[in-house]
């Protein structure tokens, strides 16, 4: 299952995508994050990462 | 829009509008790309250059970004002790990143490079060990733009590099996981810098507060997430609602971000591809600052890419002139304060409350900037469990 994630929380900042080590985070037009089902492997980082706590298991 | 380049830049930041300008002004055809509809917005960081900064990058002071001025600097240890420093003349400026940022890509444009805003590149064009263009979406399209260069200047985020084939994967244990709110709020000195240290307060970073006017000012943390116990968020609120002042404060911006606190990439260049700022680890790892450090790189970056591209030699081989380049006059400074930054988060509260005993605000300045290291290593060889941490700055 990929990570949720929690619009309200979520500022756009795109650190969650450069710690992703499968390249399945995308942020799109710098706004909009969308999480790739087919290349997340659940591994958590972005969670631990992200600064606002926007990331959740699903 | 065309669809072939001789260089393309991609991410509009500070390194990404560099590296566009100098490419430029050497003559190349560059096109310079931003994924968001506004460059320099929203911001990732604490807004503070110091003067010297500006000059090396030989950028003109202007009153529409630098907006406050700084002389001096607070440090506070874990137990409430400061250390002050004020200096005899202006060392530094609180500038508006948005507008710097937008001012950057102006000069690029100016210099003769073609900038797009709100096309995000998506994929890179591959060839032998590196890369022939990028593929970009743009208003529900997609197409291929050509280049004999692209360069990789997206940031943390630092996707462009890794398509490419060039390990340019943020490890987390070198990332701090950064929060900062703009506030209106009663400063006591609005032309000094103030930082608040402790594991308790941001374990292995530290809460800034950078005035960018008489009761304006932008206060942040950054922390190690990987090493701390809660969000980035959730620690600087902390600070915030255990500050009667702050408590009070109005909040007029909100902002996330992450920063590079790691080692600079050793790989910078690839066929066709070069890496600048963030995305290649080009970071001050002790304050996280990082515009001065990608406009530099940006600027070699840019020469070295138009160079390439008029001798029609755009191997690695040619392009690690840029890498050489950088190395020799940042890449050492870099990695010594990377080694610093390791050494740093070995303290416990204890250790730093030691730290700001014995040491002068001016000695903390000066480690920021990788220099007296040798008399923190001394220091720190006083106390038998701290030698570990002084063998990392040796």
């Amino acid at each position: 299952m990929p990570r949720r994630v929690d619009r309200n929380a979520c500022l756009s900042c795109g650190g969650c995508a450069g710690v992703c080590p499968s390249l399945a985070i995308r942020l799109e037009y710098g706004y909009r994050l969308v999480v790739d089902p087919e290349r997340c492997t659940d591994c958590g980082l972005c969670t631990v990462f992200c600064p606002a706590g926007a990331i959740r298991e699903a | 829009m065309q669809d072939r380049y001789d260089v393309v830049v991609v991410g509009a930041g500070p390194g990404g509008s560099s590296t566009a300008r100098s490419a430029a002004e050497h003559g190349a055809e560059v096109l310079l790309l931003e994924k968001r509809s506004e460059i320099g917005a929203p911001k990732r960081c604490g807004e503070g250059l110091s003067v010297r900064a500006l000059a090396e990058l030989g950028i003109e002071a202007h009153p529409r970004w630098c907006v406050n001025e700084i002389w001096g600097a607070k440090i506070v240890a874990p137990n409430g002790k400061s250390l002050e420093v004020r200096y005899p003349e202006q060392v530094g400026w609180v500038i508006e990143r948005k507008m710097f940022d937008k001012h950057l890509a102006v000069m690029a444009a100016r210099a003769g490079a073609e900038v797009r805003t709100r096309c995000e590149v998506v994929d890179v064009l591959r060839r032998d060990g590196g890369v022939r263009g990028v593929v970009v979406e743009s208003g529900g399209e997609r197409f291929e733009v050509e280049a004999d260069v692209v360069v990789a200047a997206d940031g943390v985020e630092s996707k462009v590099a890794r398509w490419a084939g060039i390990n340019a994967l943020h490890r987390l244990e070198d990332v701090d996981s950064a929060y900062q709110y703009e506030m209106v709020v009663e400063l006591d000195n609005s032309d000094m810098l103030e930082l608040y240290f402790g594991n308790s307060v941001a374990p292995r970073g530290y809460v800034w507060v950078f005035p960018k006017g008489r009761d304006v000012a932008n206060v942040g943390i950054g922390i190690g997430g990987n090493v701390a116990k809660d969000t980035a968020k959730a620690y600087l609120d902390r600070w915030i609602s255990s500050n009667p002042r702050y408590r009070r404060g109005s909040v007029v911006e909100v902002n996330a971000g992450a920063v590079p606190v790691g080692a600079p990439l050793e790989r910078l260049v690839g066929n066709g591809i070069m890496l600048v700022g963030d995305a290649a680890h080009q970071v001050n790892a002790i304050h996280g600052g990082g515009v001065f450090e990608a406009t530099f790189a940006g600027r070699i970056a840019g020469r070295v890419a138009a160079e390439a591209v008029e001798r029609g030699d755009t191997s690695e081989a040619f392009l690690s002139r840029y890498a050489e380049e950088w190395r020799s006059l940042r890449g050492e400074a870099l990695n010594r304060i990377y080694r610093l930054r390791r050494a740093i988060e070995r303290l416990s509260d204890d250790d730093l409350n030691f730290l700001a005993d014995v040491l002068e605000a001016e000695d903390v300045v000066a480690f920021a900037n990788g220099e007296r290291l040798g008399k923190l290593a001394k220091i720190l060889m006083r106390k038998p469990h701290l030698i570990m941490a002084a063998k990392e700055l040796m």
